[in-house]
């Protein structure tokens, strides 16, 4: 969200699910679309049906690819050099909207060098991509207008995530493909509320509505509206935590609905960090394998029961309603945040809320993209933020005839290989992802029979170029090792993996992908590199 | 404009089809093969109408209207069309509405109660299909399939999969996968869209049979909790359960379309190992109490109240951020919990505790 932020002045999606269906052509970098955004995924598949274009980068040969007109499989880490690549061939071939680089946007010359040395040639160096690939998806994504990029977390999750984010933001802008109906930089969020906890301020460095906790005048209206001077400087990002937990310098954490000692890099690491915590408490519906290392577990309610909102990825806030009690004595997560808040300290009225309603009337006051939002305007449908007034329908496109932050900001990227390089010891690349039918940690979809039945173990993708020469037949299985631990998975023969890669998921906790994969940050964005982890694989006799 | 008539009554339109037509201005035609998400078929028979000037009855849902166009849609020569289409069905469908799972929301009932098809006067051989429990999520009853085709245009045009087909020819049509294998077997993805829009009790949802007909659930429409996409759906509730997932055609993001977690992926709700009480660790609760404690299904805990449990919580929180100040605490928000929650969640630590080492999983 970073890189969007600094290229656009707004990290969102810019376009709207809708929207989508308008699209001349798609180019899908980094999103397996039809198993982690389903219903997203079949709008692409319903417009490649009708004609329109798609491009899909991906080191795998995901569903997409096998229905595009091009397939790009790129080496994990190597996406910069690649929109690089794009980007040189759209100004070689004066394919580029000139009108709209010169009213909208600024830096054009400076992205001009540098993607002025990404030839096709070199690009085919970096990426394994085929040169004569490389120039026919630029053309196809500079004449196909409008064209929607879609991106998700294998774009985010790199050592160079941040950088890679405004490399799509120059293709987008180059293409004028901003500020159009069926256009735009669409970057898929992956959880039901990820965009909202976003917005509310869940972030170490902003407010509610993404004003910086270090600039004054949003730190003093903030403070005016709660009654309470606030710290001005920026917390730390969850892997940082996680290092200073581990350091000695966090004591204590209060983690609701979240499960680190899962989905976060090098778990190793994270629970020797938890446990050196002083104190831990955990909310969740689940017992899970954080709560077990907790000294208080407070029993949460799943969205079924309790009211609130969530907010999707097109940014549309929308009404969760209540349809059946928690069981027991759990509570709605609100109130029990807000009984801890009273104990916390003497300022009781300040945490009395009626419902979630007054609490969404209290954070609109200094969310100025919600300022117009409010439970009884939602009873009538979801509105897509900015709504900055009650009478504001919402914004279904984002930066129509302006960016947020005035001009569009060409970077100049050059292309940042993997943190963890593969080499002798550590020869494959390890990229992990999703699969459709289960869930983050899977707290909540092992415990639906079906999903177990259509998918009940995790398996490592392999190509059959790299298994032959291990001893690896289908079913077999193996052990797989990076520098930071180890994990057995059955193995799955596939050519749908480029050689050299191998693909696991996070959904097991009993096959912890993340005992692997390197806890290496973006500079700025703080997400850890995912996508490429060097491993070795080795068969289990 | 157009302007027609239909049953007498004047009408402008823009355009459509004689049955967009009626609907929009209030006029019922019965459909059986038709769905609002799904483009037309006309395949049942059932929205026949009389168009002055033709021969034969036409198809409502196929049949454009143009200027001066005269319809009757509740004539007796069309309700006679009707009752024999029906007579026609039934003579090929169980009669057992009494244990049927979609008793109450089933069109093909509905229309045999509003023909008032008693008997039907077809008699002879008909179609014994064994009902197809090899999958989870979707049971498939294929005596009660009707050959409207919903579920293989839903499948092909809202999700592009093509899972199902019809094999055979005649009498021995019949909606399946690829050579008849489980669907587990085939490329379906589980998403339900076919079970969604199937009109009868030939494909229904197995994990919610025999947990409440339609009448007897409330339908509590909300968002679902897995992706970002935010699709709307409508929790079906009997007896403070959650029973069934189902479409909310209206939805914005999602149109009524959802994937195998949205729609069958609820079961997690009222799973026993749902927490349900308070738990503190042993040592914990032994260091402030001084007693053994009630004993937990989980080693190492022991079960306690919300006051204990938040004083003890709030004051260890407390007890940290005065030794080493605000900065030595973290919180971990959630993704997966309300706005207002995370709304609460920032507040608590930046203005009680004092901290922003706030965050959450977005970049995971």
């Amino acid at each position: 969200m970073s890189g969007l932020g600094a290229s656009f002045g707004s990290g969102a999606m810019t376009n709207s699910i809708e929207d989508l269906a308008k699209a001349k052509a798609f180019f899908v970098i980094g999103s397996n679309t039809t198993e982690q955004h389903p219903v997203i995924g079949a709008v692409v598949k319903r417009a490649v049906r009708r004609g329109a274009k798609l491009i899909v980068a991906d080191p795998r040969e995901i569903e997409l690819a096998r229905i595009a007109t091009l397939h790009l499989a790129q080496r994990p880490g190597s996406d910069i050099a690649l929109l690089n690549g794009l980007c040189h061939v759209i100004i070689r071939e004066d394919l580029h909207d000139k009108k709209f680089v010169a009213d909208r946007t600024e830096g054009f010359d400076e992205m001009k060098a540098v993607v002025g040395t990404y030839t096709p040639a070199r690009v085919q160096e970096i990426t394994g991509v085929p040169a004569a690939d490389i120039e026919k998806a630029a053309r196809l994504y500079a004449l196909s207008k409008p064209a929607a990029i879609l991106y998700c977390m294998g774009i985010t999750q790199h050592a160079g995530g941040h950088a890679t984010v405004m490399a799509i933001a120059n293709l987008a802008m180059l293409c004028g493909n901003i500020g159009v109906e069926g256009g735009g930089v669409n970057p898929l969020r992956g959880q039901n509320n990820v965009q909202g906890a976003c917005d509310m301020g869940g972030l170490p460095d902003v407010f509610p509505g993404y004003r910086k906790v270090a600039d004054p005048e949003a730190r003093a209206s903030v403070e005016k509206a709660w009654g309470a001077a606030l710290s001005d400087k920026p917390g730390l990002t969850v892997v940082e935590m996680m290092n200073a937990a581990h350091e000695g310098k966090i004591k204590a954490m209060y983690i609701m609905g979240e499960n680190p000692l899962v989905t976060d890099p090098n778990l190793h690491h994270v629970e020797e960090a938890l446990k050196k915590l002083d104190f831990l408490v955990v909310q969740d519906i689940f017992f899970t394998e954080t709560a077990a290392l907790a000294d208080v577990v407070l029993p949460g309610a799943a969205f079924a029961e309790k009211d609130g909102t969530f907010s999707n990825t097109e940014r549309r806030v929308q009404l969760v309603r209540k349809a059946v009690e928690p069981p027991g004595d759990a509570k709605p997560d609100w109130q029990i945040i807000a009984e801890l808040a009273k104990r916390l300290n003497g300022d009781k009225a300040s945490w009395e809320y009626a419902s979630p309603a007054a609490i969404m009337a209290e954070a609109a006051k200094i969310t100025p993209q919600y300022a117009g939002i409010s439970h009884a305007r939602l009873e009538k449908g979801g509105i897509q933020w900015p709504c900055p007034s009650q009478d504001h329908p919402g914004t279904k496109i984002l930066h129509v005839g302006r960016f947020s932050r005035g001009l569009g900001k060409f970077s100049a990227v050059e292309t940042i290989p993997p943190a963890e390089p593969s080499d002798s010891d550590y020869p494959l690349t390890l990229t992990t992802g999703r699969r459709l039918q289960h869930y983050h940690s899977g707290s909540m979809t092992h415990r639906v029979a079906g999903l177990n039945t259509l998918l009940p173990e995790e398996r490592m993708e392999i190509n059959p170029c790299d298994a032959s020469p291990l001893g690896l037949k289908e079913g077999d299985m193996a052990v797989i090792s990076s520098r930071r631990g180890q994990v057995k998975a059955r193995v799955q023969l596939t050519k749908r993996i480029k050689p050299g890669v191998v693909f696991m998921t996070f959904h097991f906790p009993e096959t912890a992908v993340n005992l692997l994969t390197i806890a290496s940050l973006d500079p700025v964005a703080k997400i850890p590199e995912y996508k490429a982890t060097a491993v070795n694989v080795a068969r289990v006799e | 404009m157009t302007i027609l008539a239909i049953n007498g009554k004047k009408i402008e339109a823009a355009g459509g089809t004689i049955l967009d037509v009626a609907r929009a201005n209030g006029i019922h035609i019965p459909t059986l093969c038709h769905h609002a998400a799904l483009a037309p078929q006309g395949a049942c028979r059932l929205c026949l109408v009389e168009v002055k000037g033709m021969r034969v009855l036409q198809p409502a849902c196929t049949y454009p209207i143009s200027e001066g166009m005269d319809v009757q849609t509740d004539s007796p020569k069309v309700r006679t069309a009707r009752k024999f289409v029906l007579e026609l069905l039934l003579s090929d469908h169980p009669k057992d509405c009494m244990t049927c799972e979609t008793c109450g929301h089933c069109e093909l009932q509905d229309l045999i109660y509003e023909y008032g098809v008693k008997e039907t006067p077809f008699v002879g051989d008909r179609h014994l299909f064994p009902p197809d429990e090899r999958d989870p999520f979707i049971l498939r009853d294929m005596e009660k399939c009707i050959r409207c085709r919903r579920c293989i245009r839903a499948c092909d045009e809202i999700q592009a999969v093509n899972a199902l087909t019809m094999m055979n020819r005649g009498f021995r049509a019949k909606v399946a996968t690829a050579f008849d294998t489980r669907m587990q077997d085939s490329n379906c993805i589980f998403c339900g869209q076919c079970v969604s829009v199937c009109p009868t009790g030939a494909l229904t949802e197995k994990d919610s049979h025999g947990k409440g007909r339609d009448w007897q659930t409330t339908k509590v429409a909300t968002t679902c909790p897995y992706c970002g996409v935010g699709c709307n759906f409508d929790l079906n509730v009997r007896d403070g359960k959650v029973v069934k997932v189902t479409s909310a055609w209206n939805a914005p993001a999602n149109k009524g379309a959802l994937c195998v977690k949205g729609r069958f992926g609820w079961q997690f709700l009222h799973h026993p190992d749902r927490l349900t009480t308070p738990l503190m660790k042993t040592s914990f609760w032994k260091e402030i109490k001084g007693t053994e404690g009630a004993p937990s299904p989980y080693k190492g805990f022991v079960e306690t109240d919300w006051d204990t449990a938040l004083d003890a919580a709030a004051g260890r929180l407390s007890a940290v951020r005065s030794a080493d100040g605000p900065d030595a605490l973290a919180i971990l928000t959630s993704a997966k919990c309300t706005n207002e929650e995370n709304y609460l969640m920032q507040k608590l630590a930046r203005k009680e505790i004092g901290t922003n080492n706030i965050d959450h999983c977005a970049r995971l």
